[in-house]
């Protein structure tokens, strides 16, 4: 008898829970855009934050709202962008693709302050207790690998020189790398350029030249000789403007130092053969 | 009311009876949402909150059980209280305050299988509080978890950066650092509010 009375008290709680979750449940209801499923589905699911949002749901959220174009994912295949497009009726509006670069070249070419870096494997942990870094040069990449354990594409690894190198083709521009660098020696190109400045040393020549055998030393002469005006030096160091590089490829022969690259010749950026 | 006596509650629960690291209670979020401060932070104010709401929402509950003589089906109606509790705030939450449910995002959910929910209701009902008490208790039982919770994934934080024999790396030694900090907490133990 007591049983019977223990699952009918029992029973009762749980029905009058249910009853009330089932209440709630149409009083409280959210209604969610059928989309969003949708679009959520198409993006990749690495929460990488590449399109500025912080994860797929958030974005696919704001590609709903309309407050993101319907390719806000960089890292989404052409075929899902689509299916995205073809959900919210819009046209896909084709952006110019960006991937991530390092500016550095230096590596095993650069000066190191200790014979052998024994300390924790971490660019950050080594800028911490090796005073700003294992380098003679303040500026270059460490190539502990930091930014090669932020990627989520597997698009970023450190060479055989010891530079952190980025696989344009895997790359999506989420700039995590980027974010991660102690340095700050990432920065973002255009996808289709061909000639790019692996180096941020902003040193005066002499000492760029002492801390490392493939560093811009602030000459000038690819400035003066770029047809188009595209490079300029600033703070001893040589940038090109994407928007006027033609790509002719001037500024690479002209260079003294052989530190400005033709990505295209070289398939990547190519070990240029300098004895130290 | 008497302040003293609530005072007396709040210390134990936050300090001396530590839910985590003195009664053991809430173990599996306390390893396993550890990793960071900020989602530890996360999940200490969810607890505080479903604590003190389950505190309040079991003990009629309980009058309820023990006025028709079935005090033995405490635990089983409890765990019935506290899931259908978590999923009606969790439903409230969505259409009445979006922000605070996305702050509390996924340990919402979570929490609805937390040892130490249902814990804070057993001891409630074991020591006898009242109404108030056990609301107290409940929400500075939460605090404790916080409290705990934060310093543990402000420790964690750092252990990344360490470097633990190797058979000790990642998880064992986060058992290990919970244990001394459990250790750390039995110097709460003569503490008394007079």
């Amino acid at each position: 008898m007591n049983i019977l009375y223990a699952v009918l008290v029992l029973g009762a709680l749980a029905v009058v829970f249910g009853l009330v979750l089932a209440i709630a449940s149409k009083v409280f209801e959210v209604k969610s855009d059928p989309r969003l499923a949708v679009v959520q589905d198409c993006l990749p699911g690495a929460n990488c934050g590449g399109c500025g949002y912080p994860g797929c749901a958030a974005c696919a959220a704001a590609i709903v709202a309309g407050t993101a174009p319907v390719n806000a994912c960089p890292g989404c295949s052409g075929e899902n962008t689509a299916r995205i497009a073809a959900v919210m009726g819009v046209e896909v509006t084709a952006t110019e693709r960006r991937v991530a670069f390092v500016r550095c070249n230096g590596g095993s070419r650069a000066g190191h302050k200790f014979e052998k870096y024994v300390g924790v494997d971490d660019c950050v942990a080594a800028m911490k207790v090796a005073g700003n870094g294992t380098l003679d040069c303040a500026f270059g990449c460490l190539g502990l690998g930091t930014c090669v354990r932020a990627c989520k594409f597997d698009a970023i690894h450190i060479n055989d020189r010891g530079v952190a190198e980025v696989d344009r083709d895997k790359c999506t521009h989420c700039m995590l790398c980027a974010a991660a660098c102690p340095k700050k020696v990432i920065v973002s190109i255009p996808y289709a350029t061909d000639i790019v400045v692996p180096c941020s040393n902003h040193e005066k020549g002499a000492q760029a030249k002492a801390h490392c055998a493939v560093s811009c030393i602030g000459c000038k002469l690819c400035e003066k000789n770029c047809p188009a005006g595209a490079i300029t030096v600033t703070d001893n160091v040589a940038s090109i403007d994407y928007s006027k590089c033609t790509s002719c490829g001037i500024c690479v022969t002209k260079c003294p130092r052989k530190l400005i690259l033709n990505l295209t010749d070289n398939g990547k950026v190519a070990p240029v053969a300098v004895a130290r | 009311m008497d302040i003293t006596k609530l005072l007396s509650i709040s210390l134990g629960a936050i300090l001396v009876n530590n839910f985590i690291l003195v009664q053991f209670l809430g173990i599996c979020p306390f390893m396993g949402v550890s990793k960071k401060t900020d989602t530890a932070i996360g999940m200490g104010f969810a607890v505080i909150f479903v604590m003190g709401l389950a505190s309040a929402l079991c003990y009629p509950v309980n009058v309820l059980l023990v006025k028709l003589d079935l005090a033995y089906m405490q635990t089983v109606a409890f765990i019935l209280v506290i899931a259908a509790l978590v999923q009606f705030i969790e439903m409230f939450l969505k259409k009445s305050i979006p922000t605070l449910y996305e702050a509390l995002g996924v340990y919402l959910p979570l929490i609805t299988t937390n040892c130490a929910v249902l814990g804070v209701v057993q001891l409630n009902v074991q020591n006898g509080y009242n109404f108030i008490e056990s609301v107290v208790y409940g929400v500075t039982g939460g605090v404790g978890f916080l409290v705990a919770i934060v310093l543990f994934a402000s420790i964690r934080e750092r252990l990344e950066f360490s470097e633990p024999p190797k058979a000790f790396e990642g998880f064992p030694i986060a058992m290990i650092t919970a244990g001394l900090m459990a250790l750390c907490f039995m110097g709460f133990s003569g503490l008394q509010v007079w």
